[in-house]
């Protein structure tokens, strides 16, 4: 392509407005930018620093070393990504149908049916949490219902063990896993229905052959949010989890508060995030998180 | 039962045969409605008891809330942490959104996903992160630091709501004011900011709601004088189970509550 | 609203890349003072590219655009002073109608008295007297589109732009807003760059028509010029119906399957094209006058369109013509039916050439 013009007359000028224009703009996000990384990202490089160095401050891999060969980090990785499995797939079950009836509903239903959804999202977590220790303690509402009712005669054990913990965790996550599934849900055009009715399916070939493969993504979607979550997940767990279910950030926390030991809790603060993002990362890839969580275009 | 016959979507099937889905559904909502507002009755128990229905009424642990100076000083931090959040993070997340949806840089999504990064990384990271930088400066159980550290949270939630509002606003809009005369931040001030207000409320209410909320943060950067109310009340349910934890979270049901209906009007009155 | 002083725009070298796609490639355009020039083109064809870059929207790479003497190419667009009227009208929702109209003014800080005047005058200009306390809710699409075009022109720009202002209305309604949109043209004097990329509305309200493709102007004349004369296929094709016939040149000399053609004046050397305008064409029932070419086939296909009949003519050497004719009683495409031999006529004035290009 050859510019038709030898004299580009105003390129200087238009170049450099265009220039000034484009930082004046990103100057607008300087304030929340440079907060971030004040605040998150250099912390974060400290604490990173912070894991290489042993207790007489020389550099070593001695915190890492531990996590790998101690027992005891091993179990408190295995708990964590046990209890985000099993809180996503739970989720999931539950999820699914739930967001499938509300995408289901006239519009005025589904709103006041979402404000189901909503408000559980809104309400404190440890509002949340701590009403399931109500509801779940030895001589809470459930035990005593259901020695009532002639259920079971003595109360059971339901909180203060993984059982505890992950009833309060789904609680907590699903609305992470239900607005975005109905979000893709709504998206489905009726008219794909329509055809493949029209076309000879029954309605349930209609869901599985096509509804569902298109309500995968809001699915995937929502049950990332949920997982990347629940890996970093606190409040939960160390109520209802009563000091059996010790996921890495209750570790994180009792290395500073109890030990004082900043080296061990930022090499799990890093093992943490490294795994986070790399999850993230990944997922990236095989779906447009954009999608999930907006973007700039 | 003529309703149960009829067709209930475009394959034809009828609400009969959905049933199932139903009666699911209205359990599930059940279950995530019902144990948030069971504790709202049960706070108003006479008992030394948590009892559901209460065999006695009272107020008594609402008194008991009142009269204890710890927990109204944390409730007054915890009002405060959220308000002077709010005050942080909406105008500056909004000024960021704009800012990255309307430049064309290469930089824009990039820093777009570095904003986002703090509702995505664990948050005991971010905890732990700013009582490290807190200690090195001494600003650790200082509002200064605590509103900080929240408005950090919250950024990401203001970012994505201004930004999907800002993708349905019709940019046009802002160009006609400028061709009439308007600056860019006149022409955004008198029609941009307008047309997405309802917006920027919703985002000002979450971030309020992040902070308030918020435990971990508040547990490592905040204390003493400035302890939260979550940062209390988490301590307190280590502890044991205090009735009058049941009348603080019917408190904050309370608040969340009517902060939901709030955003839920904006949504009516913007369509 | 009285008639003002007009200023002329003078677009010299204007180029704006993107990526490696000339939106703007090299535009030279005069537009005269008080003239109402249409910028025609196909989508994505720089016509948009080029209002905005008037407007200050759009940042050219470089040439230069001069409002009257002054270069702009760099101002701001809230300096310019030109009115414009945006594709879905851009009115703000949460103003009045006086609101909106009256923004301009605020902006300017123009008295409250003779601010309300001129929004008052504005709106019976544009026919909507007494509507200022609606709200932009309330209105059809066709006061709407009255309201922009009382917005652009209440602060008295002496340049008036509108992109696209009437593609979302339906067609009586537009066609009534055409003729509209001239008088107020004819009663303002501003000069006006309207884009569209329906030619029958370039054709309808322009005093000279641009057509743009690829970001390259194309051609700049009269309404009928452009029309009668195209400078080159893309616009016989773009700008009413054509069929082409390839030709062979001698010289002076123009002929099709051996028969001469009698045609206008000739372009420059290079292979040509005949542009047969299906309309143009006539069916002989009669010996044909001196002055014109005769073509004849048989008819393959008629299609009765109401206020014409559209029959396709397959000529011996295969290639297809168009016929346009009128339904009235006694047309000789009356008798015709497929498989018929018809004979053609084309006057010499009608005969235009252009460069062939090929394909």
């Amino acid at each position: 392509m050859s510019i038709g013009s030898e004299a580009r007359a105003n390129e200087t000028v238009l170049l450099k407005q265009s220039r000034r224009e484009e930082w004046a703009l990103l100057g607008l996000a300087s304030p929340a930018i440079l907060t971030v990384l004040i605040v998150m990202v250099l912390p974060v490089g400290w604490l990173f620093y912070l894991s290489f160095l042993a207790d007489d401050g020389s550099f070593s891999l001695e915190h890492y070393n531990r996590m790998l060969e101690s027992k005891a980090y091993g179990r408190i990785f295995m708990t964590t990504f046990e209890v985000s499995f099993l809180t996503t797939g739970l989720c999931i079950l539950i999820g699914y149908p739930l967001a499938y009836f509300l995408s289901q509903l006239s519009p005025r239903m589904a709103a006041l049916c979402m404000l189901t959804v909503l408000l559980p999202f809104w309400t404190s977590l440890l509002v949340r949490t701590y009403a399931w220790l109500v509801l779940l303690q030895r001589k809470g509402l459930i035990n005593s219902w259901a020695i009532d009712l002639g259920l079971w005669d003595e109360p059971l054990k339901l909180v203060h063990n993984l059982n505890g913990t992950l009833i309060g965790m789904v609680h907590i996550m699903l609305p992470f896993l239900v607005l975005p599934l109905y979000g893709s849900m709504k998206a489905i055009s009726a008219d794909y229905l329509k055809a493949s009715s029209n076309l000879g399916a029954g309605p349930s070939q209609t869901f599985w052959n096509i509804f569902f493969p298109l309500s995968l993504p809001g699915l995937f979607a929502g049950a990332l949010i949920v997982f990347v979550l629940c890996l970093g997940f606190f409040v939960t767990p160390a109520v209802l989890g009563g000091g059996k279910v010790i996921m890495v950030s209750m570790q994180i926390t009792s290395n500073i508060e109890l030990f004082f030991n900043w080296g061990a809790a930022s090499a799990l603060g890093v093992v943490l995030l490294v795994i986070t993002l790399a999850i993230l990362l990944a997922a990236s890839r095989l779906l447009k998180l954009d999608n999930v969580l907006g973007g700039g275009h | 039962m003529n309703w149960l016959n009829r067709p209930a979507s475009e394959t034809q099937i009828t609400h009969g045969q959905r049933l199932w889905l139903y009666i699911l559904a209205t359990v599930i909502m059940i279950l995530l409605v019902a144990p948030t507002v069971i504790v709202i009755p049960m706070s108003f128990s006479a008992s030394q008891y948590l009892e559901f229905p209460p065999r006695e009424w009272s107020l008594r642990w609402y008194e008991h809330y009142l009269n204890s100076p710890e927990w109204i000083q944390a409730t007054w931090t915890s009002l405060k942490a959220g308000f002077f959040t709010m005050c942080v993070a909406t105008p500056i997340g909004t000024a960021a959104a704009y800012g990255l949806f309307v430049t064309k840089h290469p930089l824009s999504r990039m820093f777009y996903v570095l904003l986002i990064t703090p509702i995505m990384i664990p948050v005991i990271l971010i905890a732990i992160a700013a009582f490290y930088v807190f200690v090195q400066i001494r600003m650790v159980n200082s509002m200064f630091g605590l509103v900080i550290a929240h408005s950090i949270l919250a950024l990401p939630l203001v970012l994505i709501v201004i930004s999907a509002a800002l993708k349905s606003f019709d940019m046009n809009l802002e160009m006609a004011a400028r061709s009439l005369g308007a600056s860019r931040f006149t022409a955004f001030m008198d029609v941009t900011l307008p047309q997405i207000r309802f917006s920027v409320l919703t985002a000002a209410l979450l971030s309020f709601l992040t902070s308030f909320d918020e435990v971990i943060v508040a547990m490592f950067v905040s204390g003493g004088d400035n302890s939260t109310l979550t940062r209390n009340m988490f301590n307190a349910l280590r502890d044991q189970i205090d009735p009058t934890i049941a009348s603080i979270s019917t408190i904050m049901i309370v608040i969340s509550s009517s902060l939901l209906i709030l955003t839920q009007l904006f949504r009516k009155s913007r369509d | 609203m009285s008639k003002q002083q007009a200023l002329p725009i003078s677009i010299s070298g204007l180029t704006k890349v993107y990526g490696d796609i000339f939106a703007l490639n090299d535009v030279d355009l005069e537009v005269q003072s008080g003239e109402f020039l249409t910028l025609l083109g196909p989508s994505g064809s720089g016509k948009t590219t080029l209002l905005m870059a008037l407007a200050g929207f759009t940042r050219p790479d470089f040439g230069s655009i001069r409002f009257g003497e002054d270069e702009i190419i760099s101002m701001p667009p809230h300096k310019r002073g030109v009115g414009m009227v945006f594709q879905n009208y851009a009115l703000f929702p949460h103003m009045t109608v006086a609101a909106n109209v009256g923004y301009p003014l605020k902006l300017r800080k123009t008295p409250k008295a003779e601010a309300e005047k001129l929004v008052a005058d504005a709106l019976e200009t544009v026919q909507l007297g007494g509507y200022g306390e609606r709200r932009i809710s309330q209105l059809s699409g066709g006061q709407k589109q009255r309201v922009a075009l009382a917005r652009a022109i209440v602060f008295s720009p002496r340049i008036l732009l509108m992109d696209e202002p009437l593609s979302a209305l339906d067609k009586n309604l537009r066609e009534h807003m055409q003729i509209e949109l001239r008088h107020l043209h004819e009663k303002l004097g501003m000069t006006t760059v309207y884009v569209t990329h329906d030619q029958r509305e370039a054709l309808t309200m322009s005093d000279r028509i641009a057509v743009i493709n690829h970001g390259r102007l194309m051609q700049l004349d009269t309404p009928r010029t452009i029309y009668e004369r195209p400078a080159n296929r893309f616009i016989a094709e773009f700008i009413g119906e054509s069929t082409f016939l390839q030709v062979e040149r001698d010289g002076d000399r123009v002929s099709f399957s051996g028969t001469e053609l009698k045609t206008g004046a000739l372009p420059a050397a290079g292979k040509l094209a005949l542009v047969v305008r299906p309309e143009r064409l006539s069916v002989l029932d009669g010996p044909p006058t001196p002055d014109t070419n005769v073509f004849s086939g048989t008819v393959r296909d008629l299609v009765y369109q109401g206020d014409t009949v559209l029959a396709y003519v397959t000529l011996a050497d295969g290639t297809d013509l168009t016929v346009r004719a009128g339904t009235r009683t006694g047309e000789p495409i009356e008798k015709a039916s497929i498989g018929d031999r018809l004979e053609l006529g084309l006057k010499s004035a009608d005969a235009v050439l252009i460069p062939r290009e090929e394909a």
